[in-house]
């Protein structure tokens, strides 16, 4: 089975996000920059379904030459081999979504495998805008994937709010990881080493010829504002309830 | 950075996040060995690195090696219980002949064989190592080994342990550091059958240990090289491991710098944090250039160690340097940390009393101070 999993590079959010003085962006010097988390469990199930089944799992990635880090990352945990989009623009999902879909459907594959969000713009667009421009079923925040070879199905469980969601579908599919499908192996020293021989091609993103003007512009990124001091009542309980209860109703307003 | 350093590093970090503080912090209380710490790190092939690939290992030079020991101690970890797994196989390496390398090294690699104890110091033997008194006296197929041995690690996590001891009378040599031998000595086969070992407790969780040897006997094929040449062959060792070490101090030296800091930007006292005061902040500052400036020196040796120059200098100075900048790092640490850094749950009391080793182990820094006197600066040898 040919598993092709989509890897996007985002900042450790162990990291203090500063915006860039244009608003547009973040600052990106001094960033620690990993393996978006959910796409990470991605690249672990692909590993484990070759590992039960045979066949061969490919990365695909795309961003500036930086995204080699996570590529070699993804590649040292045991995947064969990794196709890069090299871009240094800034891509918006659907942008990221039609150049993916392109080298994956010229790639070939049995099944997509990909995090159901990354953790540095939430859009969670990318995984089913793939499965949409090749028009294929998908299935996403995934917590359990089961592959019928025989049948040539899948078998997915899904996190719904309060409750799971069993979905059957055939693949070819696109099948995006939530948090608790497994955990991500960490690399090995030989498949540390082994990465570096592995095969990496690189397809600029210009050569795709694809029409990919943005749906989506930033316009400002602005932090949080800062939240105020808290107010903290003292005094006897009788009294600070009664505050309180004035304070909720006439400041906040939320009684 | 090269890459695969830069690889390595974030490998190590992936494998130590599953060995999080309180794992060594229950550890260190109940002063028991990380088994699955080390686990993990054989196989993950860490413990390989410096085996040669075809012996299964993955051929890698001092310099990625100190890096991963420097990973695992600046996770708060403590890579000295299982540091030597990694390097007292190199005096077999080096000496050892076809047939122990091919039984011995891939076993070691796959961690099948546990080879992480050495059994050099003795009670009245310590850095005057020549001076040992324990004794192998050559016998029909082998030796017996007679005498003692003190502060050997891991004996009791190790299959083999690296035994240096006296074949030839001091008295019957020219020079002092002949007539020493190297031995793997069978430990399944020589506990109850001569050899007791008895275990001290330390201030750290470090196992360690009093071996008494009376008559264990050692069949010749055991004798690693040429009778009478160990002194040398362990000499040869001792560079790698100073580097090594000075990955250690280095790591435990930004597992210090960087709670710190930590501590510093969030400990509010006086309405604000404490590192917004000078008293504070130039502390941690200053211990930070040293572990920077003691890095270098690690990388020099570590260069040179890997492309094949003499570096008994730079190792020396790295280890020195770099333990000094731990030490002082340690005491930054605990002073940011007021009352925390006394407290178990901090980390700090802990990774403070096991960097502080590192002043008198491997090699007692005053040794380095005289070996920098006498050999690069051309002093009277001062002992």
């Amino acid at each position: 089975m040919k598993i092709l999993v989509t890897v996007k590079q985002v900042p450790d959010t162990a990291t203090k996000i500063q915006i860039r003085a244009d608003g547009q962006g973040i600052q990106e010097d001094g960033i620690k920059w990993v393996i978006n988390p959910y796409d990470e469990f991605a690249i672990e199930e692909a590993l484990r379904i070759k590992e039960k089944q045979g066949g061969e799992v490919v990365i695909v990635a795309l961003g500036p030459s930086r995204v080699e880090e996570a590529v070699r990352q993804s590649l040292a945990m045991g995947a064969d081999r990794a196709v890069v989009i090299s871009t240094d623009a800034a891509v918006d999902p659907a942008a990221a979504a039609t150049a993916l879909a392109a080298v994956c459907g010229e790639e070939g594959f049995d099944l997509i495998l990909t995090g159901k969000q990354a953790v540095d713009d939430d859009s969670a667009q990318v995984g089913p805008m793939i499965a949409a421009n090749l028009g294929l079923p998908q299935v996403t925040v995934v917590l359990k994937l089961e592959v019928d070879e025989a049948g040539h199905r899948l078998r997915a469980e899904r996190e719904l709010e309060g409750a799971t969601e069993i979905v059957e579908l055939p693949y070819p599919a696109v099948v995006t990881a939530q948090r608790g499908l497994n955990e991500p192996r960490y690399p090995t020293l030989p498949n540390i080493m082994k990465a570096k021989k592995k095969e990496v091609r690189r397809v600029s993103m210009d050569s795709l010829s694809l029409a990919l003007d943005p749906r989506v512009t930033v316009n400002r990124l602005f932090a949080p504002p800062e939240r105020p001091e808290p107010t903290i009542l003292s005094g006897e309980p009788e009294e600070t309830a009664k505050e309180l209860v004035r304070l909720l109703h006439s400041e906040a307003k939320v009684l | 950075m090269n890459n695969l350093l830069k690889d390595l590093r974030q490998g190590i970090r992936d494998l130590c996040a599953r060995f999080p503080a309180p794992y060594w912090r229950t550890l260190d209380h109940e002063r028991q060995y990380p088994d699955a710490f080390v686990k993990a790190m054989t196989d993950a092939g860490y413990l390989a690195a410096l085996i040669p690939e075809e012996y299964g290992g993955s051929g890698l030079g001092i310099t990625e090696a100190s890096v991963i020991l420097e990973e695992v101690n600046r996770a708060g970890g403590n890579a000295a219980a299982c540091h030597a797994q990694m390097y007292t196989m190199g005096t077999v390496l080096r000496h050892g002949s076809a047939q122990q390398k091919q039984w011995l090294l891939p076993a070691v690699a796959r961690g099948e064989l546990r080879l992480q104890a050495f059994g050099v110091t003795e009670p009245d033997a310590g850095s005057d190592t020549t001076h040992l008194t324990t004794t192998a006296t050559r016998q029909e197929g082998g030796y017996v080994i007679r005498g003692q041995k003190i502060f050997i690690s891991r004996v009791q996590h190790s299959d083999y342990l690296l035994l240096l001891a006296r074949t030839t009378p001091i008295a019957e040599v020219t020079r002092r550091s002949q007539g020493l031998s190297v031995f793997l000595v069978n430990l399944h086969d020589a506990l109850g059958h001569g050899l007791t070992v008895t275990p001290i407790d330390t201030m750290m969780n470090h196992e360690t240990n009093a071996l008494f040897f009376d008559e264990v006997w050692v069949p010749a094929e055991n004798l690693i090289g040429q009778e009478g040449e160990g002194f040398r062959y362990i000499l040869d060792g001792m560079n790698a491991e100073r580097i090594l070490i000075a990955g250690e101090c280095i790591g435990d030296g930004e597992f210090f710098i960087e709670a710190a800091t930590h501590y510093a930007n969030d400990r509010v006292v006086f309405d604000r944090p404490i590192g917004k005061n000078q008293g504070v902040q130039f502390p941690i500052a200053r211990a930070y250039a040293q572990i920077r400036a003691a890095d270098l020196m690690r990388f020099e040796a570590a260069r040179r160690f890997d492309q094949d120059q003499s570096c008994g200098e730079e190792a020396n100075l790295a280890k020195l340097l770099a333990a000094d900048a731990s030490w002082e790092a340690a005491n930054v640490a605990v002073q940011v940390h007021g009352g925390y850094g006394f407290a178990a749950e901090y980390d700090i009391e802990r990774k403070f009393r096991e960097t502080r080793l590192f002043q008198v182990a491997p090699i007692s820094t005053n040794l380095i101070l005289a070996f920098v006197a006498e050999h690069v600066l051309g002093l009277p040898r001062s002992y």
